[in-house]
């Protein structure tokens, strides 16, 4: 590998001291995540056993109910019904606020013009507008979807905005001194600048978004993960079910977070990360 | 050299900057009054904060001066132009592109064939053969500052103006960047403005060092330097040129130690 060779100068993101060598510290991110978790399980059910609650389930009951519904057919189905509203909701909100934000961090009369109305709207919850999304779509598909893009939408493009605005002058001194301008300069210089800031804040999006759904399918529809919840409550109290939809979304945002963390991986925006 | 052609002509350049508070002025630059042959190379060192940052920001385009004149190639500075690149001090180097990505920057007019014949002649001479594929964050200091010297050059920029582009890197890799870039520059015939707080530096580079006064800032004196290149760090004209350099700033180098004034 030529760029491990620096020829005799300092390279200054040498490996820090091998800490894998150390046979304890090897399996440390897998055992203490798994012993906190048996501990956490273990106090879990002492207490309900303690307390004797017939409602609360202990985590064997919430397993066993997790084994009923996908027996039944329901968790698969439940799970892509909720994916599928997230999926929608946040690739219109991609599609809408990185390019919004671009044009409000590059353009200053865009930004004194829309940045208000939307610091505005920022901070109302996405459950306020439930009951207009019922209003405007129904219960259909779209009312959620609406939600979670209303959700994730102002995160994107207050990221992307940022990250244009807090960009490095020295970039685009450069670029400008190479005769780079207009369009290009957008594509060569201004988007792969903010690139690394925009990711984050996609992130950070598709982690509301998900909240949101669990949310939005509570009030609106009759399928998906927050349906489960809610449906299982009042068809006859069966908390073991409640706490069985609890877990599966506190799994699946747990994937989600793990998939979109790789476009952190690439190397046109690993700079932007720090060391890591 | 008197009769070449001038390449920068600064007269009667001021600036200043808004203060803190509204209203106040902060002058930096006062009555400057520049002139670069093209070809020739010509350190500008001074005391930190004095202003040589913002004369080469003025020539090259980024800042523009509040009363006075600055030309290049006879025409008035309007803003940055290609064929007069800057080398900054910090990082200036992309880190989203590799490096022969980096370097072939300025070419994207030019056809593929021609471009890749220039990065690679451009990587080689700054000894960065076989790090075509890395990426600014894979590299030394001094090796992203070698990137960002082939880029300029690789653009084929008649003048480079260069603000102190070896300050960060190390007594060695300085040392050895600028017996590169002299090499460079003699097999280029380059104009180069040079930008230093270094006066050993400016001394070992320079065909002319101009000595800026405290801010605000204006030309104290200028100082030749017409010794053979490379040159000899022991010779009586060496340290003749640098021990007047340093007694135009005010200090005196028999009295005090080190030569390094900082």
């Amino acid at each position: 590998m030529p760029t491990k060779d620096c020829r005799g100068e300092k390279c200054p993101r040498e490996s820090k001291p091998n800490v894998l060598k150390n046979p304890v510290n090897r399996f440390a991110p897998i055992l203490l995540p798994a012993a906190t978790a048996a501990i956490f399980l273990l106090i879990w059910h002492l207490l309900v056993r303690l307390s004797g609650s017939d409602l609360f389930p202990t985590p064997l009951d919430v397993a066993r109910g997790i084994q009923e519904l996908v027996e039944k057919g329901l968790l698969l189905k439940y799970i892509v019904a909720s994916l599928f509203r997230v999926s929608w909701g946040f690739m219109l909100a991609v599609l809408v606020g990185v390019p919004l934000g671009l044009i409000l961090g590059w353009f200053r009369p865009a930004f004194q013009a829309l940045n208000p109305m939307i610091q505005i709207l920022r901070p109302i919850s996405p459950i306020a507008w439930i009951p207009v999304a019922i209003l405007w779509f129904g219960i259909a598909d779209s009312a959620p979807v609406f939600l979670i893009f209303l959700a994730s939408v102002f995160p994107i493009t207050v990221s992307s905005m940022a990250a244009v605005q807090n960009m490095q002058l020295v970039y685009l001194r450069a670029a400008q001194n190479f005769g780079v301008t207009g369009m290009q300069l957008f594509r060569r210089v201004i988007f792969p600048a903010a690139l690394p800031q925009i990711i984050t804040g996609i992130r950070i999006a598709l982690g509301i978004a998900w909240l949101v759904v669990v949310a939005a399918e509570m009030i609106a529809v009759n399928s998906g993960l927050g349906y489960l919840i809610i449906d299982a409550r009042n068809a006859g109290k069966r908390y073991d079910l409640v706490v069985a939809g609890m877990v599966m979304i506190g799994l699946i945002g747990l994937v989600l977070d793990l998939l979109i963390r790789r476009l952190e991986r690439f190397d046109e925006v690993k700079w932007g990360y720090g060391q890591r | 050299m008197d009769n070449a052609k001038t390449m920068i002509e600064v007269r009667d350049c001021w600036k200043s900057f808004p203060g803190k508070k509204a209203g106040e002025q902060v002058h930096v630059l006062e009555r400057v009054n520049l002139d670069v042959h093209a070809g020739e190379f010509v350190c500008v060192v001074g005391p930190s904060g004095c202003g040589k940052s913002t004369l080469l920001n003025i020539i090259g385009g980024f800042i523009k001066e509040t009363r006075g004149t600055a030309k290049v190639a006879g025409s008035p500075v309007n803003g940055p132009d290609p064929r007069r690149i800057f080398v900054f001090q910090e990082n200036g180097v992309f880190p989203w592109l590799t490096v022969e990505e980096n370097i072939g920057f300025g070419l994207m007019s030019k056809s593929a064939a021609h471009r890749e014949e220039r990065v690679a002649h451009y990587i080689g001479m700054v000894g960065l053969t076989g790090f075509e594929k890395s990426y600014p964050r894979e590299l030394s200091g001094g090796m992203r500052q070698r990137v960002e010297i082939a880029r300029a050059l690789a653009a084929d920029a008649e003048v480079l103006y260069m603000d102190e582009p070896f300050g960060a890197l190390d007594f060695l890799t300085r040392l050895k960047m600028r017996a590169d870039l002299i090499r460079i520059w003699q097999a280029e015939k380059k104009t180069i403005v040079f930008v230093t707080h270094d006066i050993e530096e400016a001394v070992q580079l320079a065909d002319r060092v101009v000595v800026m006064s405290k801010r605000p800032a204006t030309v104290a004196e200028e100082v030749k330097i017409d010794l053979p290149r490379p040159r000899d760090l022991d010779s009586p004209g060496y340290l003749g040129a640098r021990d007047r350099i340093f007694a135009i700033m005010g200090m005196d180098v028999h009295g005090g130690g080190a030569g390094d004034p900082r």
